[in-house]
């Protein structure tokens, strides 16, 4: 124990000194916090779009005012001719183009039908598939407002119109970054605990001051108990410092209990840093530590749920996800702070990280060895 | 020897694969002893010395250091040994008395013990005003005269110093062997490895490795005469004529 | 030259002994791509909908139908859904008597993306619904509209990452590796010994960044030959033209490598800068993850300084749109001043401070 105690302040004063990873414990986070979830937002609005009026009737400008008086598209380029349009398309200056075909307004009356052209640049498929739903539904309410207005004297032709009202329950503004910030932060607290937790041994290792440490009567699990700590105070620095932006700069207080927020993430961090000094046992030099911990990070991150629904995944896929310390950390603070959830709701994510916890630690603790 | 050995090696080696780096390697070390592990780059002394440290699992042979078991009780044997690396391994982003609060708190010595002996240290090594400094700032000097005095913090048995001169002027050389002479009149054994030739005048014994084996071990002035040499310098250099290999 | 030869052949081996590093060099986009076309995705498939069915009539029955036959969608019985919707009592009846009937989507809008995703994708469906009734009772006036689907009329995801993808890993190995080795040189101590050589100071960078530059030409080669083979994604447009333009983002993000190294004292530094100062920014502003118009403007005007973005959007246009250079010009010539700008500023730089 007392062993452990000057472990300890040895860490502690060394950790201090270093500035870098200071500005990472405490600026970095607060910066990432403020700018990500500023810059991560999936919604999708501003949609440029480019009219093709071969008509230009009372009924299509109407149709036009209809589209550009939503915040959802932009008008881009109003013209007559498709491939004037199309050209836009290719320079990314417009998504959408609307095409509307010569005698539009008398089709309609005379032939009691007509058909528009939507053409979408659909790289980003999805963007597309909602750009082109948002269309088709003011288009659809452009239909019925014209028919009323075409109709206004008819009582027989009720068309039938299906209204829809939506509740969006948690987040009833539905703010992009009330969702992102907490799965940041769970991010970020991840990364930062894994980097430092992986460069520190190696680092030991790189300029030497391992073997001094080798040569004492050191335990191997005084030792790595002796790194584990400090980063281990530290997280919860950065968790403190993530929940004070979250709520002063996004006003986002944690529905639940945020004693629960804490419990878990001590569990969390001991699970990562685990994996941090796990790798820092294994690489040779800085450089592939670096490279190790970025590359499962980037896995994780990509799988937690973060940037696309696990549910989303192929099955296989998120039976992988349950070995991803990543998607537990980034549930639970979405389950807690935002829907409030209870101890019981995460019983099964405290069981598995716990889990991870000793795992990885172990491992970390039996692979180092004092004697190559 | 009159006197139980305070290291005793029974042919030690060190195999990495095909390459022997350490070839069965046999000797007795007496307590109080400044014993000299003479040899080229590339012959195997600090492979020898880091299993006798416990920081290298030998391929084969048996040691008993400070009065243990090497194999079987290796946190024994570094309970009473002290080491100083070849690299220098002190923290430099700790200060001299930072270090120094570190390494004996490690070795369980009491806050009251650290506090006197790092006041001696100030004192002996004459660096009363150096020890808040970062041990960055200090000149190569010095941090090898820290070094030194670090590991013998916790009054170990045997100390062993892998090159410890390396890369130090003349004056700074001669300092550190009175810091030697020293210890080894407080009784402490001191096994160091150095490749300056004369050094060896300076201890009680010497063995010359190459080639991972043995070639000589004996007092210099016994050497010198057996080979017909005048200065350790000369015997080297008749042994290690045949020597194959160059680079550590 | 033959000394140029000799030190980047030993660059060369610095690189390939390190077989943990250089896996993950190789095995990084092949990872990325691999996850990317086959584990993500921000299509909804197999949502769930509970309906809450207080009507109980031919209509409301109709609907849920519908619901149930489209693909996005699977209706249960109970339980937690991803949606639920409640057709209120008397649906029939407002549908065919007054002509408006009213129901209700409630989501779960904690992950708001995903809500208003489904809940746009449901509405359609119910659109379509309305459309259809209107068609069976012959109700005049009716609009239709067809969709075309440029570029990618199956929707796939890969025309969208597979570009970005070649942008993150490019960035990442040159700016990250580069900026690596040459601050552990510094750190090493070695660095000194190469200056003081009869190397020019800009042979030195020439050396250290060759062995990442044809890194990085392997690394496109894979990925391109897994999203053609793997993913199904044919390369539409000139491949010299894609090679090109690949290789004039290869210097501009070496140049990027060598400028951190300047900056960079330690290599833990050096690795901190190139993630946070380099790749975050490429992730985020590159419009690769998240769209740029939807980000407030100083964002957006920060998005138009990452080298990342004008070459995202040069890729898509040559490998996905099968565009030739009179499309690129203008992102051509922006990502050749970048080019040429961060290589004189880390030369020069480079110069100053190390040699």
């Amino acid at each position: 124990m007392r062993t452990l105690f000057f472990l300890l302040q040895k860490e502690f004063r060394q950790i201090f000194r270093d500035r870098i990873i200071l500005a990472m414990i405490l600026i970095l986070p607060t910066m990432q916090l403020i700018l990500l979830p500023l810059a991560a937002n999936y919604e999708v609005r501003h949609i440029g779009v480019s009219i093709v009026d071969h008509d230009r009737s009372v009924a299509s400008q109407q149709l036009l005012r209809k589209i550009t008086a939503t915040d959802y598209f932009n008008l881009v380029r109003y013209t007559n001719s498709y491939p004037d349009a199309f050209t836009l398309i290719e320079s990314n200056q417009t998504d959408v183009i609307l095409e509307i075909p010569e005698g539009f307004e008398r089709g309609l009356v005379r032939e009691n039908e007509q058909t528009l052209f939507i053409s979408t640049n659909a790289i980003n498929g999805v963007k597309a598939n909602i750009g082109a739903a948002y269309l088709n539904r003011i288009i659809m309410d452009f239909n019925a407002d014209l028919r009323t207005e075409l109709l206004s004297d008819a009582k027989g032709h009720v068309q039938p119109l299906i209204d829809v009202r939506t509740i969006d329950k948690f987040n009833p503004h539905l703010l992009y970054h009330v969702f992102m910030v907490p799965g940041i932060l769970a991010l970020l607290l991840t990364m930062i605990s894994v980097y430092l937790s992986a460069l520190n041994i190696v680092k030991e290792k790189e300029l030497g001051t391992i073997e001094q440490i080798n040569v004492t009567p050191i335990t191997r699990l005084q030792f790595i108990s002796g790194k584990l700590i400090p980063f281990w105070l530290l997280g919860f620095v950065t968790l403190t410092i993530g929940l004070l932006v979250a709520r002063f700069v996004y006003g986002i207080v944690p529905e639940g209990n945020i004693a629960l927020i804490y419990l878990f993430s001590g569990v969390y961090l001991t699970a990562v840093l685990g994996l941090g000094l796990l790798i820092s046992t294994v690489a040779e030099t800085q450089q592939q530590a670096m490279f190790v911990a970025f590359f499962f990070m980037m896995i994780f991150i990509m799988m937690g749920g973060l940037f696309t629904s696990i549910e989303s995944m192929p099955q296989w896929a998120q039976w992988l996800t349950y070995l991803n310390p990543v998607r537990y950390i980034i549930e639970v603070m979405r389950l807690v702070i935002l829907k409030g959830a209870g101890f019981s709701e995460i019983r099964f994510h405290f069981l598995v990280i716990t889990g991870m916890a000793i795992i990885l630690n172990s491992w970390a603790v039996l692979k180092y060895r004092k004697m190559a | 020897m009159n006197t139980v050995p305070i290291i005793s090696v029974r042919n030690l080696t060190k195999a990495f694969g095909s390459f022997t780096a350490v070839d069965a390697i046999s000797f007795d070390v007496a307590p109080g002893e400044i014993f000299g592990f003479l040899g080229a780059n590339g012959a195997g002394k600090t492979t020898a010395m880091k299993m006798l440290c416990g920081l290298l699992s030998p391929t084969s042979g048996e040691a008993r250091v400070a009065g243990f078991d090497l194999a079987t009780q290796t946190e024994d044997v570094k309970r009473r040994i002290g080491y100083m690396s070849q690299k220098f391994s002190l923290y430099e982003d700790l200060t001299v008395e930072e270090n120094i609060r570190f390494y004996g708190g490690i070795y369980g010595l009491t806050l009251a013990e650290i506090r006197r002996k790092t006041a001696e240290l100030a004192a002996d090594l004459g660096l009363v005003e150096e020890m808040q400094k970062l041990v960055r700032s200090l000149p190569l000097g010095w941090k090898q005269k820290i070094a030194f005095s670090v590991a013998l913090l916790h009054d170990p048995a045997i100390v062993f110093l892998d090159e410890p001169t390396g890369g130090v002027d003349p004056v700074t050389r001669r300092q550190f062997w009175d810091l030697i002479y020293a210890a080894a009149h407080r009784g402490v054994t001191l096994f160091v490895t150095t490749h300056y030739m004369d050094e060896a005048e300076y201890c009680h014994r010497v063995s010359i490795m190459v080639d991972g084996a043995i070639k000589a071990l004996d007092t210099p002035h016994a050497l010198r005469k057996r080979f017909g040499a005048s200065s350790m310098d000369d015997v080297f250099t008749l042994l290690a004529r045949g020597a194959q290999r160059s680079a550590d | 030259m033959k000394q140029l030869y000799t030190f980047v052949r030993k660059e060369f081996l610095h690189v390939l002994r390190d077989k943990k590093t250089l896996l993950i060099l190789f095995g990084l986009p092949v990872v990325q791509i691999l996850i990317f076309g086959f584990a993500l995705t921000n299509e909804v498939k197999h949502a769930s909908v509970f309906i809450r069915d207080e009507a109980h009539d031919d209509a409301s029955r109709a609907l849920m139908e519908r619901i149930d036959a489209s693909q996005v969608f699977d209706v249960v019985q109970s339980g937690p859904a991803n949606l639920d919707l409640i057709i209120p009592s008397g649906f029939a009846h407002d549908l065919s008597h007054g002509g408006r009937a009213t129901v209700q989507i409630i989501t779960d809008a904690s992950d708001p993306n995903r809500a208003t995703t489904l809940s746009t994708y449901l509405t359609a469906i119910i659109a379509d619904h309305q459309l259809a009734l209107s068609e069976l009772q012959g109700i005049p006036y009716l609009i239709r509209t067809t969709t075309r689907f440029t570029y990618n009329p199956q929707l796939k995801g890969a025309p969208n990452f597979v570009p970005g993808v070649m942008a993150l890993v490019l960035m990442l190995v040159c700016v990250m590796m580069t900026s690596i080795s040459i601050v552990r040189e510094k750190e090493l101590g070695t660095m000194e010994i190469l200056l003081v050589s009869p190397f020019r100071p800009l042979m030195v960078i020439v050396a250290k960044v060759i062995p990442y530059l044809l890194l990085s030409v392997v690394n496109i080669i894979s990925i391109l030959l897994l999203s053609v083979f793997v993913l199904g994604l044919p390369i539409n447009g000139s491949i010299p033209l894609l090679f090109s333009m690949s290789i004039l983002f290869i210097i501009t993000s070496l140049a990027l490598g060598v400028l951190v190294s300047t900056i960079a004292a330690t290599q833990q530094v050096a690795m901190l800068v190139s993630m946070m100062g380099m790749l975050l920014p490429t992730l985020l502003f590159s419009g690769f993850m998240f769209p740029i118009e939807n980000m407030p403007l100083p964002l957006q005007l920060i998005s138009n300084a990452i080298p990342a973005k004008w070459y995202y959007n040069i890729v898509k246009a040559v490998m996905i749109k099968g565009l030739g250079m009179d499309a690129i010009m203008k992102e051509a010539i922006i990502l050749f001043g970048m080019a040429l700008l961060l290589t004189a500023i880390s030369v020069k730089r480079f110069k100053v401070r190390l040699a």
